[in-house]
């Protein structure tokens, strides 16, 4: 593959891998947190099933960490090659596209610190994820508005990513089909907020 | 005629002037007798006739440029007051004074309100963006274009290659090489004719590169600045979907 063709490939590469299959994690992942308002008990049972998933580490290798590194830094480049215009032209999808920016560098730095304060302690210390584990970092009301702030970050980057992702596959080509999708994902992003804030505040003691 | 003139005040212009492309610019004010009717090529003949800014010091007359004054050649694109679009369909009546005038941005600047829009032209003929009929013989009447996908297509035939589309994409210009809306939506056109169609894969390759199609960022400004009202955003959706159905037949296809 020449060198022009790469980057035609790298950029759908870039736009396939936020849904298949960080998008897909990022739901499932939430799910998991929803068992926090059933208790520590289920919730540990989920944590304590995560952690030795059968082949665990090809899992997180592939499906999780490969992806979310490419991801990440080749949306880290897309960002610094954009401009933003939105003190000239201050149309809706405009901002959208500023916004998604923004909340894709921020979910960025909020993974780091989570996966810093969950994923690597587990590694590091031996012992499986834990209700307590999240409690403690969210004790703290910094802690708590950074996990609130990384959360409807990446939920915002994941609804409007899969509104581009449409149009990006070509799915959704028409202005009424674009306009329709906008409706339906800014639903999706108020239930996920919801349902992640539910999740989030089960920890908060 | 002489009444109106007295009643009016007269027009304020602030250009934002540059000796040349590597001259540092900076902002004059103009100030020209009220007529009706006046647009803002017309504002800037005045000025040109009697070229002396609102200070009253003699000045160089401000360089731009013209060529249909009815809004169908796109050479007098300019920036007025924060919005790209053409200085001949820009009525002095409708717009917010003092009226900013500056050149666009996303090219090479020649002179004061004059840039050289030829990139604009490269991508046209980068994407292939005409219909092949000549030959060593007469190659007879084509096919015939069926009358719904003519009326739509007509639409994208608007297309004056303006700059504005361009310059309004933040994804254009600085660190990025994309070719622009007004292009991709042009391989959307000549695709969608009959012999046009024979070409295809040509132009669906051209805008599979590092500046094409990819390069989108969706933040829609250019369906919004386009003085013709032309679907660049729908273009660039379908273009997304043929280039995806292009990829396929190139990988696994027998006649890529």
């Amino acid at each position: 593959m020449d060198k022009d063709r790469r980057a035609n490939f790298l950029r759908k590469l870039h736009s396939f891998a936020g849904v298949f299959p960080l998008g897909i994690f990022l739901c499932f992942h939430m799910c998991v947190n929803y068992s926090a308002n059933w208790g520590t008990a289920p919730y540990d049972t989920m944590g304590s099933f995560m952690a030795h998933m059968p082949y665990k580490v090809v899992l997180e290798t592939f499906v999780i960490f490969l992806p979310l590194l490419f991801h990440a830094l080749y949306g880290v480049y897309i960002s610094l090659t954009s401009s933003v215009t939105v003190q000239r032209y201050r149309y809706f999808r405009n901002w959208c596209y500023v916004l998604q920016r923004i909340a894709g560098i921020v979910t960025l730095l909020f993974v780091v610190w989570h996966i810093y304060g969950t994923k690597l302690q587990v590694e590091l210390t031996g012992v499986d994820p834990s209700y307590a584990m999240v409690a403690g970092i969210v004790a703290t009301p910094i802690g708590l508005a950074l996990f609130a702030i990384g959360l409807f970050c990446s939920i915002y980057h994941f609804c409007n990513g899969l509104w581009t992702f449409l149009i990006t596959w070509g799915i959704t080509v028409s202005p009424r089909s674009q306009k329709i999708s906008g409706y339906v994902l800014f639903a999706l992003f108020i239930a996920f907020a919801a349902f992640g804030l539910k999740a989030l505040f089960a920890f908060v003691g | 005629m002489d009444t109106e003139t007295a009643v009016h005040d007269p027009i304020r212009l602030i250009i934002k002037r540059q000796e040349g492309p590597d001259a540092k610019p900076r902002w004059e004010e103009f100030s020209v007798a009220y007529q009706p009717h006046m647009n803002v090529v017309s504002a800037l003949m005045e000025i040109r006739k009697n070229p002396v800014n609102a200070q009253g010091k003699p000045t160089t007359p401000v360089v731009w440029e013209s060529v249909c004054l009815e809004e169908v050649c796109g050479a007098c694109t300019m920036i007025i007051n924060g919005t790209p679009r053409q200085a001949c369909s820009a009525l002095i009546d409708d717009l917010k004074q003092p009226i900013r005038l500056e050149p666009l941005t996303k090219f090479p600047l020649v002179r004061d309100l004059k840039v050289d829009r030829t990139l604009l032209f490269d991508a046209l003929k980068k994407t292939h963006a005409w219909i092949d009929i000549d030959g060593p013989f007469d190659l007879g009447p084509g096919p015939r274009m069926s009358a719904h996908t003519q009326s739509w297509a007509y639409e994208l035939s608007r297309c004056m290659t303006c700059g504005c589309c361009f310059e309004a994409c933040p994804n254009t210009g600085h660190a990025n090489k994309f070719v622009g809306p007004a292009a991709i939506s042009q391989v959307r056109l000549f695709n969608a004719h009959p012999t046009g169609k024979l070409n295809k894969q040509e132009r669906l390759r051209s805008i599979m590169g590092a500046d094409g199609i990819t390069s989108c960022g969706n933040a829609q400004n250019c369906v919004r600045v386009c003085p013709k009202d032309i679907p660049l955003t729908t273009s660039i959706a379908q273009m997304n979907r043929d280039t995806t159905v292009q990829s396929i037949r190139n990988v696994f296809g027998s006649d890529a």
